[in-house]
């Protein structure tokens, strides 16, 4: 590990873990967040005072020279300012001064609730906007007349359309998942009653009130009534998408745990809810007017006149003309001609309180005075939550884009063009739903585009109403989400209570956009029958599925004891938006009872059937949309502009790689043509700076057997691996048969190698390695001489065996024949007697002698002495990377000037042999050792002079050169030279 | 031991000095590193292992029905009981097993072990010196791999094919997250979700090719491939990471059971795709400088 390594490594480290810092901390968003308890006057008089608790969000950079739009934001029911932060941390975001608040009656403000009351209420908000207009950093639009937007969901929602119809100041409003008639939201009737002859949603009027009457924080029961999509999710939705999604969950699911008195809607009774709660969340010094909590068991916080609405209609369990025209006045329905504030509906399929029908209507109403209106339908709403992302990214965009144009005067001008989408699947990764979103022109009401006919049959059946209603079928269960979809199981229509009518499998797939409509007969001993109607999705396994669980529920009147004479009555069943594939049917069911609705206590025995006799046309309303392009569409041009890319950039890769290999140098240096290799002056320094070969200069000529010499680490292999082109040279060249010698050059097929020992598959004979072997060069088998080299490696029978049954040697010597395939011009063998035994030596040595006979070469490399003296013609000594000397084997290995001697007393001997006159140097080796160089002085004349000074000479030993040089460079260490 | 003739047959040179007959593009054919590949145990144990697999879970299920599971319930008992509604769903269950493990360790065996067990056995460096050009060693080598790793999925997928047919009959394709889908269909759905974990694991074969050229262990290559698949799909599990899971190389792994849907969610297999793609040309294209450049002293 080099130093530059490690550094390189913390540097990407350091990277890496900064990107995984930026990715996971909270963006910080430039704004500045102001609270404030804002004392307004409403009232019918205008003159009682309410503080309203609210936050006024103001993006950095505003103020009274740069000054922005505002956006008044409104909660759901039940929920306060901060259920909708996060919507307006979004948009301050884009722009907008937020001022949000909690509205009266609700935590910490003051005063009743009024249920969006024009005189409370909406009044309220008519205040704030007056105080927004006096903000400096509000852009107005005159005196007194702030630019402003009003978003909402549920009750807030609500509220935005009633401000807007009240006040002219609005300038657009983006209404969310909320009501045209509330009286008609808790009291429908799908024959198209007056909301007085409707029957009772009391699930869902049970929780709206139960929350209202908690008191401040109340038990959280329903803290987010009316935010579980919109406020938390979706209106933010509108503008804050992903993130704010683990909110909605967190919204909805709290009901849960939190309503622990109440999870099945209508089984708790709706006034105790208020004593029994201890408000223990209640702040010191919150802004509570005495006498709402506690003083009043029955009402809570609702007022008065809403409260007792509520207690006679709960009462009675149907509508009385006092408490419809209370809701009535708490409902756009009757206004919406004065709305002149450009309006984005939108409005959820999963919401059994507040129904598509609802939007329908507000649209409708809107449009008559030629204002614009967007309708956009999502898959979520009070049941079903803020939908899947694709959903919030389209609401979030409408919402930006809407407020973008009217508001803050940026962008073209809308379309109006109707958009929705529909649950397509689950996604693979998390589980969620996927929903692919479309859009239309213009929008063609709940009544669609077209109408698709399917005829269900049934015969007539008779149905039982249950005593009070109990038991009954659970279709729906408020604010349970998800759960819905699994009620099927839990309690789907009993037997006895309901009445099923089913078309013919459908030959093509239908896409219902809108509200279907059947025609029923029915017939009751007492005149009168409270039925619900629903249309199930029925596969043809049989399972069977209720669009977001909507039902509709009818009151039939002045019903004849039998179905003779009963006079078909037609139901507009709930707006759904569902794909009904082909084989599928439908399956219409009337059914006596069910959780969500109050029903007659009495017990009766209806008679049903469908509108003409035994059969009835259910009108499927459809809408040609186009797919609205989500961003997986994006992504799959991004695959293919990758593979174009990659494809592209192989091709570049590949014509780059042709011209390198085109203008690769094949010229052939002349002077060296016919020498099978030239080393030029070779370095080779080691990425860790180890230098194993600093200055090599060689040549090999035909005919010849060279012997690189050296001990181990010497720089022998180095050398030979830069040869075969298995490393890179740091400097120099080497030349074979003239042409420059690079790593993969053509020129290498004309060598053959053993570098390093052998190499060979284990799980092969020898024979199938040589022939694979040559089989991997390309060339003919002719070429190969397998016999010659089998006969070099003399393994008999065994080069039918597995290589790792084979002895080293006799891998070595698979490993010679292997180079000596194809008689390669040039040999090259590193250390080939390498675990041979003697007479295999000896008969390798007449081999390689052989082989260089007839114009080829040899380079054996050994650390050997006697080795490279008996095979080789010529030899090069290597040591520390560099040449210490070369040349014919026979010259190096000639007489030397030295001379070793034995002798008794090494002292003596030195001193006479500095005596005598032609001794250039005495060097002692060994203990009784001495090599003297005599320079052509006869060797007689040395061991006389030495004897006669009375030293005896034991031994006499004429020395050879390469021996010399060789020693010299292993000299007295027995460590061996090479190592460095 | 004997004589060598000294025939100086075959060294007729050409203009770039090679003996006769060799030709760059001629040496170390894709057939003869399929038979290179094929004559080893391991390939033999791996692609048997394959067929095997199927039949061992066809024959467990034999032992299903005594009751007691019945009584535990949960996900994977529901998953058997798919499992043996008809030869398609018998064959999705086999890579719904296969698919997170089994499969990853078999791609990262055939591709970290390509170059790396040359380099160990020393063959690699005569390869080098006939010379094959290194690109092509390289490119033959991952071609050659990865057409193995193609065949083992195929023979998987295809005998639980036709063992489930045989035992399961041919019925349309099951899931817990939609509706029936005609056999017809189901077995174009099953191809898609073949080809989809194709792609994915080609983010196992970048790696392996890209260790085994770095390394002269074929255990170090094929382990630290599955090591740091392993890890991956660990760190994919910790959700508090956020956006940065999506660039994690196993986030998209199980995004084929969108095509179990109706209809077809194909968003996140079009991001898994590119996903696979980057990581497999980044893996490949490092693999392919580094081995070019690197000095070959095994």
């Amino acid at each position: 590990m080099t130093r530059r390594r490690v550094v390189t490594g913390s540097v990407l480290l350091a990277l890496l873990a900064g990107a995984v810092v930026w990715a996971v901390s909270p963006k910080s968003t430039a704004y500045t967040a102001e609270n404030r308890m804002i004392t307004v006057r409403s009232g019918p008089g205008g003159d009682e005072p309410v503080d309203l608790d609210t936050t006024f969000y103001l993006p950095d950079g505003a103020s009274a020279d740069s000054k922005v739009p505002a956006v008044l934001l409104a909660h759901g029911f039940g929920g306060t300012k901060n259920t909708v932060k996060t919507d307006a941390e979004d948009l301050v975001g884009i722009g907008y001064a937020v001022l949000s608040f909690t509205a009266r009656g609700f935590g910490r403000s003051g005063g009743q609730i009024h249920l969006d009351n024009p005189d409370y209420e909406v009044r309220d908000a008519q205040r704030l906007l007056d105080w927004l207009a006096t903000r400096p950093e509000i852009r107005t639009d005159a005196a007194g007349d702030p630019r402003v937007g009003v978003v909402g969901g549920s009750y807030g929602g609500g509220l935005a359309l009633m401000l807007a119809a009240q006040d002219p100041r609005v300038d657009a409003i983006v209404p969310m998942i909320t009501w045209n008639d509330l009286s008609r939201s808790f009291l429908p009737e799908a024959t198209g009653k007056s909301p007085v002859d409707g029957v009772l949603k009391k699930g869902w009027a049970g929780l709206f009130f139960g929350s209202g009457s908690a008191g401040p924080g109340g038990t959280g029961g329903l803290g987010n009534l009316g935010t579980p999509g919109p406020a938390a999710g979706v209106d933010p939705g509108a503008v804050s998408g992903g993130a704010a999604s683990p909110a909605a969950g967190a919204g909805g699911t709290a009901v849960g745990p939190g309503a622990s008195a109440s999870p099945l809607p209508g089984v708790r009774p709706p006034s105790p809810g208020a004593p029994a709660s201890p408000g223990p969340t209640a702040a010191p010094g919150s802004v509570v007017p005495p006498g709402n909590r506690g003083a009043d068991p029955q009402c809570g916080r609702f007022a008065r006149d809403v409260c007792q609405a509520y207690l006679q209609i709960g009462a009675a369990g149907t509508g009385t003309e006092e408490a419809v025209a209370l809701l009535r006045k708490s409902s756009p329905a009757g206004v919406l001609n004065r709305i002149k504030a450009p309006t984005l509906l939108i409005q959820g399929a999963a919401d059994t309180l507040f129904p598509l029908s609802e939007a329908d209507a507000n649209a409708r109403g809107i449009a008559a005075n030629g204002t614009p209106v967007r309708v956009a339908w999502f898959t979520g709403g009070h049941d079903g939550g803020s939908g899947p992302d694709s959903d919030r990214d389209r609401l979030k965009y409408l919402t930006g884009q809407w407020l973008g144009h009217y508001v803050k005067g940026e962008g073209a001008a809308p379309g109006q063009s109707f958009t929705w989408s529909r649950i397509s699947g689950f996604n693979a990764l998390d589980r969620g739903l996927v929903a692919s979103g479309y859009s239309f022109a213009d929008y063609p009401g709940i009544s669609g585009r077209s109408t698709r006919s399917v005829t269900v049959a049934g015969p007539p059946q008779s149905i039982a109403n249950p005593p009070d209603g109990n038991p009954a079928a659970i279709s729906s269960l408020p604010m349970a989400q998800g759960l819905s979809s699994f009620l099927d199981g839990i309690a789907g229509d009993l037997s006895g209570q309901h009445a099923r009518f089913e078309s013919r499998p459908l030959d093509h797939p239908v896409d219902v956009v809108g509200a279907p409509t059947v025609t029923i007969r029915a017939a009751s001993p007492t005149g009168e029958a409270v039925l619900f109607v629903k249309l199930y999705d029925v596969d043809p396994k049989g399972g069977a599925t209720l669009s977001s669980g909507l039902i509709a529920p009818v009151r039939l009147t002045g019903l004849p004891a039998d179905l003779a004479g009963a006079r078909p009555a037609a139901v507009t069943l709930p707006a759904i938006v569902r794909r009904i594939e082909a084989g599928n049917r439908l399956r219409i069911v009337v059914a006596t009872a069910d959780q969500a609705y109050a029903t007659p206590i009495q017990p009766t025995v209806y008679q049903v059937g469908l509108g003409d006799g035994t059969t009835s046309t259910v009108a499927l309303p459809t809408v040609p949309g186009d797919p609205i392009a989500t961003p997986g569409v994006l992504w799959r041009w991004v695959l293919i502009g990758l593979l174009v890319a990659i494809a592209l950039g192989l091709v570049a890769v590949v014509l780059i790689a042709r011209r390198r290999h085109r203008r690769m140098d094949t010229s052939v240096t002349a002077e060296y043509a016919d020498t099978p290799l030239v080393v030029r002056e070779l370095r080779k320094e080691y990425a860790d700076g180890f230098v194993a070969v600093s200055r090599v200069d060689f040549t090999v000529e035909r005919g010849q057997v060279v012997g690189l010499l050296g001990p181990n680490g010497a720089g022998k292999t180095t050398t030979l691996r830069v040869l075969m082109g298995l490393t890179q040279p740091s400097a120099g060249e080497i030349y074979v048969f003239g042409h420059r010698l690079v790593p993969g050059s053509p020129v290498l097929s004309r060598i053959g190698a053993l570098v390093e020992g052998p190499g060979f598959l284990p799980h092969l004979t020898g024979l199938e390695n040589l022939r694979s072997y040559w089989r991997a060069t390309g060339r003919p088998l002719a070429d190969a001489h397998f016999e010659e080299a089998l006969e070099t490696a003399g393994l008999g029978d065994s080069v039918h065996r597995k290589i790792k049954t084979y002895s080293h040697g006799m891998k070595q010597r698979l490993a010679i024949a292997q180079a000596m395939l194809g008689l390669p011009e040039l040999l090259v063998l590193d250390e080939p007697t390498d675990g041979l035994d003697p007479p295999q030596i000896a008969e390798m040595r007449r081999v390689l002698k052989r082989y260089a006979t007839g114009g080829r070469a040899v380079l054996v490399s050994s650390h050997l002495l006697a080795e490279v003296e008996q095979t080789c013609t010529h030899a090069v000594v290597v040591n520390k990377g560099v040449i210490v000397a070369s040349g014919p084997v026979a010259e190096l290995v000639g007489e030397s000037p030295s001379v070793h001697l034995d002798v008794s007393d090494v002292e003596a001997a030195q001193q006479v042999l500095g005596r005598i006159a032609g001794v250039r140097s005495v060097a002692t080796e060994g203990g009784t050792g001495l090599v003297v160089d005599i320079n052509g002085t006869p060797r007689s004349e040395v061991v006389a002079e030495l004897v006669r000074a009375g030293v005896g000479v034991d031994r006499v030993m004429p020395r050879r050169r390469l021996e010399d040089a060789f020693l010299a460079l292993v000299g007295d260490n027995s460590r061996g030279s090479g190592d460095r | 031991m004997s004589t060598v003739r000294s025939a100086g047959a075959g060294t007729a040179p050409d203009s770039a000095g090679a003996a006769r007959g060799y030709r760059p593009q001629a040496t170390l054919s894709i057939w003869t590193e399929v038979r290179r590949q094929a004559s080893r145990r391991r390939t033999q144990l791996a692609l048997g292992f394959m067929i095997l697999l199927p039949v061992i879970v066809l024959i467990a299920f034999q032992f299903e029905g005594n009751g007691d599971d019945r009584e535990r319930g949960g996900e994977f008992s529901s998953l058997i009981e798919l499992a043996t509604a008809g030869g398609l769903n018998f064959t999705l269950f086999s890579i719904f097993v296969s698919a997170s493990f089994l499969l990853v360790v078999i791609v990262a065996l055939f591709c970290g072990d390509t170059v790396a067990s040359e380099a160990s056995w020393g063959s690699l460096r005569y390869l080098l010196a006939i010379p094959v050009p290194r690109a092509r060693l390289l490119a033959v080598k991952l071609v050659v791999a990865l057409a193995y790793s193609a065949l083992a999925l195929l023979l998987l997928a295809g005998t639980a094919l036709l063992i489930g047919t045989l035992r399961y009959g041919w019925a349309p394709l099951r899931s817990t997250v939609a509706a029936e889908i005609p056999p017809g269909e189901g077995l174009l759905r099953l191809l898609g979700i073949l080809g989809y974990l194709a792609v994915m694991l080609m983010i196992v074969a970048g790696l392996a090719f890209l260790l085994s050229v770095s390394t002269d262990a074929a255990l170090g290559a094929v382990g630290g491939a599955v090591l740091l698949w392993i890890l991956s799909s660990i760190l994919d599990q910790i959700t508090a990471l956020g956006v940065l899971r999506h660039f994690l190389p196993t986030h998209y792994s199980t995004a084929w059971l969108g095509l179990l849907s109706t209809p077809v969610q194909t968003d996140d297999i079009v991001r898994g795709c590119i996903s696979a793609i980057c990581y497999a040309t980044v893996f490949w294209s490092l693999a392919f400088w580094r081995f070019t450049r690197k000095d070959v002293v095994s």
